[in-house]
């Protein structure tokens, strides 16, 4: 099958590939690209491990062509932090211990920054819902809520801001 | 493992069913793919071409007209649907299925025209959209053509859908006086896929009786089912347990369920009559108090 390029913009910075058009998003950004903080967890679209952002909307990486994110702002976990400083919600995970083997973690992060994006103040409720697209069988989840209201309640807001 | 393919991507819908009407057996339409990669993956569904109209924003959109009713385009995501003020306005059970319909990520990305083609019989919104009279619109090269939805499933994950054709629009007439409309499924996990479901809209005369029913089922055979035996017992009565219960049973025997890893074909005609009871009581009683 013929390959083609293809343009990819991943957490600011362009990338040009050279792929078979059937490759799914998660393959580029973890084989082709290098970035492997994106999990491959279920490869039946359950379980969320592969979640990126694609222009600030949580997505399955494993259940999108890779061409499909053509011309879009995709974001993953590596793309969190800002010049070198963690993420509020991740800041937030380390403070409250919201994971223990991590593997859920890079996209549970995704949800959770998407979640944030869309409603910065939710309720607990809404964020159980915000994260219902990724499974964690190690925490039971009460952490990852509790610091998705921590970064909402403002405790990792900037000093001066 | 998915299978090579062509991937041809239109810059407009009249390119896509130029497309279309070219490769008629030999192509696919994608769109979120969030239904189509999943079954292309497990090798179920090999195609030479594969044509995405992810990107034909022209199908994107959510009108409302007092005569019309709605008109969602087949690219609208589940999330667009999920998030719209005119819908919550007017078919809040339309913003609680989507609620309950997989995951976030998967309605930020599937759509609706995609989800309605899939033809998935234990999917959530064909019976609840089957409730509400909805139409879908076909379109070819050739021109277009309106289908009531009920009339679009033909069998096990296939549609009327012609070969040059595909999905443009999903047509919902406007809310009735006197309606309301539920949906649940049931499920061991929220979010999952109906195990069954059941949906139902309930028309009452101003006198409390029946005047109109609609009870549609999920899961409950290769195609979305209309109970036409629990509609015609709820017709013309008042609201009553013993009622509910015969409709129930009514739904139960309209059912044609599988046997799978999920249910019996035995449990899912016992989750039918119960849900059928539920969600009927909670379309009647919405409707009472419109």
């Amino acid at each position: 099958m013929e390959k083609r390029l293809l343009k990819l913009k991943v957490n600011g910075q362009e990338y040009e590939l050279y792929i078979t058009p059937k490759t799914l998003l998660v393959e580029v950004i973890r084989d082709h690209i290098g970035l492997t903080g994106t999990k491959r967890g279920c490869e039946t679209v359950s379980c969320g491990a592969c979640t990126v952002m694609i222009d600030d909307m949580a997505v399955k990486s494993c259940s999108i062509l890779a061409v499909q994110a053509e011309g879009r702002h995709i974001t993953t976990v590596e793309g969190l932090e800002r010049n070198g400083r963690l993420a509020p919600i991740q800041k937030a995970f380390l403070d409250h211990g919201s994971y223990q083997c991590g593997f859920c973690t890079p996209g549970m992060l995704i949800s959770c920054e998407a979640l944030l994006k869309e409603n910065p103040t939710p309720t607990k409720e809404e964020i159980r819902e915000g994260i219902e697209g990724n499974i964690c069988r190690c925490t039971g989840y009460n952490s990852i809520v509790r610091a998705v209201e921590a970064v909402a309640k403002g405790d990792y807001r900037e000093e001066g801001t | 493992m998915i299978h090579d393919f062509t991937y041809l991507k239109p810059g407009t819908l009249q390119e896509a069913l130029s497309m279309l009407s070219d490769h008629k057996d030999e192509c696919k339409i994608i769109c979120g793919g969030q239904s189509l990669l999943i079954v292309m993956r497990q090798g179920l569904l090999v195609t030479d071409y594969l044509i995405d109209i992810k990107g034909l924003k022209e199908l994107s959109y959510i009108t409302y007209d007092e005569k019309e009713g709605f008109k969602i385009g087949a690219t609208t995501t589940h999330r667009m649907i999920e998030t719209s003020g005119l819908i919550k306005q007017r078919f809040p059970v339309l913003i609680a299925v989507e609620k309950r319909l997989a995951s976030i990520q998967v309605r930020n990305w599937g759509t609706v025209g995609g989800n309605l083609a899939h033809g998935d019989s234990s999917g959530d919104l064909a019976p609840t959209l089957i409730a509400l009279g909805a139409r879908i619109k076909l379109a070819s090269s050739k021109g277009s053509r309106v289908v009531p939805l009920e009339e679009f499933y033909t069998g096990l994950f296939e549609t009327a859908l012609g070969k040059d054709e595909l999905v443009v629009e999903v047509q919902v007439p406007p809310a009735r006086p006197g309606r309301a409309t539920a949906y649940e499924k049931f499920n061991l996990i929220r979010n999952d896929q109906a195990i069954v479901g059941v949906a139902a809209a309930v028309t009452l005369e101003k006198g409390g009786a029946c005047k109109e029913a609609r009870v549609v089922l999920s899961n409950a055979g290769v195609t979305p089912i209309r109970a036409k035996s629990a509609e015609m017992v709820l017709i013309g009565k008042k609201l009553a347990d013993a009622l509910l219960l015969k409709a129930g049973e009514a739904a139960a025997g309209d059912a044609d369920p599988v046997s799978d890893i999920h249910a019996s074909e035995e449990y899912r005609r016992h989750l039918i009559k119960v849900l059928t009871k539920r969600i009927v009581r909670q379309a009647w009683e919405q409707a009472t108090h419109l």
